[in-house]
């Protein structure tokens, strides 16, 4: 494309297929204890 | 749903339901803007859209193409209709998180502190090891088939408790296998109390830690002093970066909090990283009721949405530094499911105080009419927790207009009942805040992929 470059695909609706195990780790457990980013937690399939 | 922004001078498209990101060039990005908020795209550009663009109608046609084309392959405008938000309703959910304050006690007097100075306003206390005990027995019981359980020692200062910690770690460990459990423990400390026997019992057992830091002396100080008054740099930074040093490839974080008192946090985190040498570094806004002398507000907002983006610029071509919140994993990140629900306080994760009370999660400590129940009596307030469980992108009305859903999940339950008095209603200033971070990120992850300058 002329104009526009693809960084990455539809990779949310692609994970609705195997997700929701669970086993992830708790969003606040992490780092910040005051806000919510989940966007930087791994899936613990994909480790 | 598609969301254009710039964000280091970098133009982007970020399609919502389906995660996709694109980098445009000018002209594209100020044709899009213009129909973001369109259900799919017609086949051409409508004429009213195309007389208010400084664009031929052919090069505007040339533009619509590629949009087009990109619609079809299932990459910009995804419809929501793939996901079922009864997803994230999950009724009775183990609970398989614990944030153990085993000390509400605190050898610092952050000016800041949510924690009322480490006793959550309910008088200074030690958890002793039996209620430490009952409450990895509670989460056995209650985590149902999930694995992996996560156990983070907090406070107040958790190694005031240190007797409590390093039982519990012990006692947990010597019956996870025959329950089927794996435990991860994590540890937030203000490191005043660390010597080298806590330093080298951190590295081993402990998954994460967070290291409470804010950042240059005079700030940390002004935020931090002890009890008597002195300043805790000079006697945690050397401590940090001790156990750092030992700690291999294992997890930690230097977290600081940024307040409206000291708001250029940039420099901080860039002390931290150049300075000090710590690699992976956090800081939060301080937060709290309105009228909190502290908190970053609505009129803060312009300036710490500066600074985001004046960070963003300096850690640009400084991939060795992981901040926390530009680090955004947008091929291997959680699934759309766990993206809908957040981090499960109050029903996933609880908080235990010394007393073995159980509460949603720490920020809830101390406020009565969230007492769930408690781990000696084996108590569990399952209404409340389905309270809890019931909040998701799709039960809050804020985040169904919001692009930024599926990267913070709903935001903080307890940033939104302490400033609106609403579990369902998120904090406005933490939500703008995110919504910055998010996209200094995504902009960041464009440049240094080569797709944008």
């Amino acid at each position: 494309m002329k104009h526009i470059k693809t960084l990455n695909g539809a990779t949310l609706k692609q994970s609705a297929c195997s997700g929701g195990c669970g086993e992830c780790q708790t969003s606040c457990q992490s780092a910040c204890k005051t806000s919510c980013t989940v966007a930087n937690q791994q899936c613990e399939q994909q480790k | 749903m598609v969301h254009t922004f710039t964000a280091l001078d970098c133009p982007i498209a970020l399609d919502v339901n389906s995660g996709a990101v694109h980098v445009l060039d000018e002209m594209t990005y100020n044709v899009l803007r213009q129909v973001e908020h369109y259900e799919s795209l017609p086949d051409t550009c409508p004429e009213r859209v195309v007389q208010r663009l400084p664009y031929s109608p052919e090069e505007i046609d040339e533009v619509w193409k590629e949009l087009k084309e990109l619609e079809q392959a299932g990459l910009l405008f995804v419809k929501s209709d793939y996901i079922d938000p009864e997803w994230a309703v999950v009724k009775d959910a183990p609970v398989k998180a614990l944030c153990l304050n085993v000390a509400h006690d605190c050898n610092l007097r952050c000016k800041y502190c949510f924690a009322s100075t480490g006793d959550f306003g309910t008088g200074r206390k030690i958890m002793p090891f039996e209620t430490a005990k009952a409450a990895i027995d509670f989460v056995i019981r209650r985590s149902g088939k999930r694995h992996n359980i996560e156990v983070d020692f907090f406070g107040g200062e958790p190694l005031m408790a240190w007797d409590t910690v390093k039982k519990t770690v012990e006692y947990a460990r010597s019956i996870e296998k025959e329950h089927g459990k794996n435990f991860r423990f994590t540890i937030t400390t203000n490191g005043m109390l660390l010597d080298e026997e806590k330093m080298e019992y951190i590295n081993r057992e402990m998954k994460n830690c967070v290291l409470s830091l804010d950042g240059r002396k005079e700030v940390n100080d002004d935020h931090r002093p002890t009890a008597g008054g002195q300043g805790s740099y000079d006697r945690i930074v050397p401590r940090y970066q001790k156990l750092v040093a030992g700690r291999g490839d294992k997890e930690y974080y230097v977290r600081g909090t940024y307040t409206k008192v000291h708001p250029d946090f940039a420099a901080d985190v860039m002390h931290a990283a150049d300075d000090l040498g710590f690699k992976n570094v956090s800081v939060e806004p301080a937060t709290g009721k309105p009228g909190d002398p502290f908190a970053i507000t609505e009129a803060e907002l312009p300036a710490a949405k500066a600074e985001y983006e004046k960070l963003a610029r300096e850690l640009l071509h400084r991939p060795d530094i992981n901040f926390f919140h530009f680090f955004v994993d947008l091929e291997q990140g959680p699934c759309v499911i766990k993206r809908m629900r957040g981090c499960g306080a109050g029903s996933e994760y609880v908080a235990v105080t010394p007393e073995g009370d159980i509460y949603p999660c720490h920020q809830f400590v101390g406020n009565e009419d969230f007492r769930m129940g408690n781990v000696h009596e084996d108590t569990f307030d399952q209404e409340l927790a389905n309270q809890f469980n019931a909040l998701n992108i799709y039960t809050k009305p804020a985040c169904q207009e919001c692009w930024a859903r599926f990267y913070c999940s709903g935001g903080c339950a307890a940033g939104g009942y302490n400033v609106n008095g609403d579990l369902a209603e998120p904090a406005y200033v933490a939500c703008e805040l995110e919504r910055k971070r998010l996209e200094c990120a995504i902009a960041m992850k464009a440049i240094r992929s080569g797709l944008a300058d």
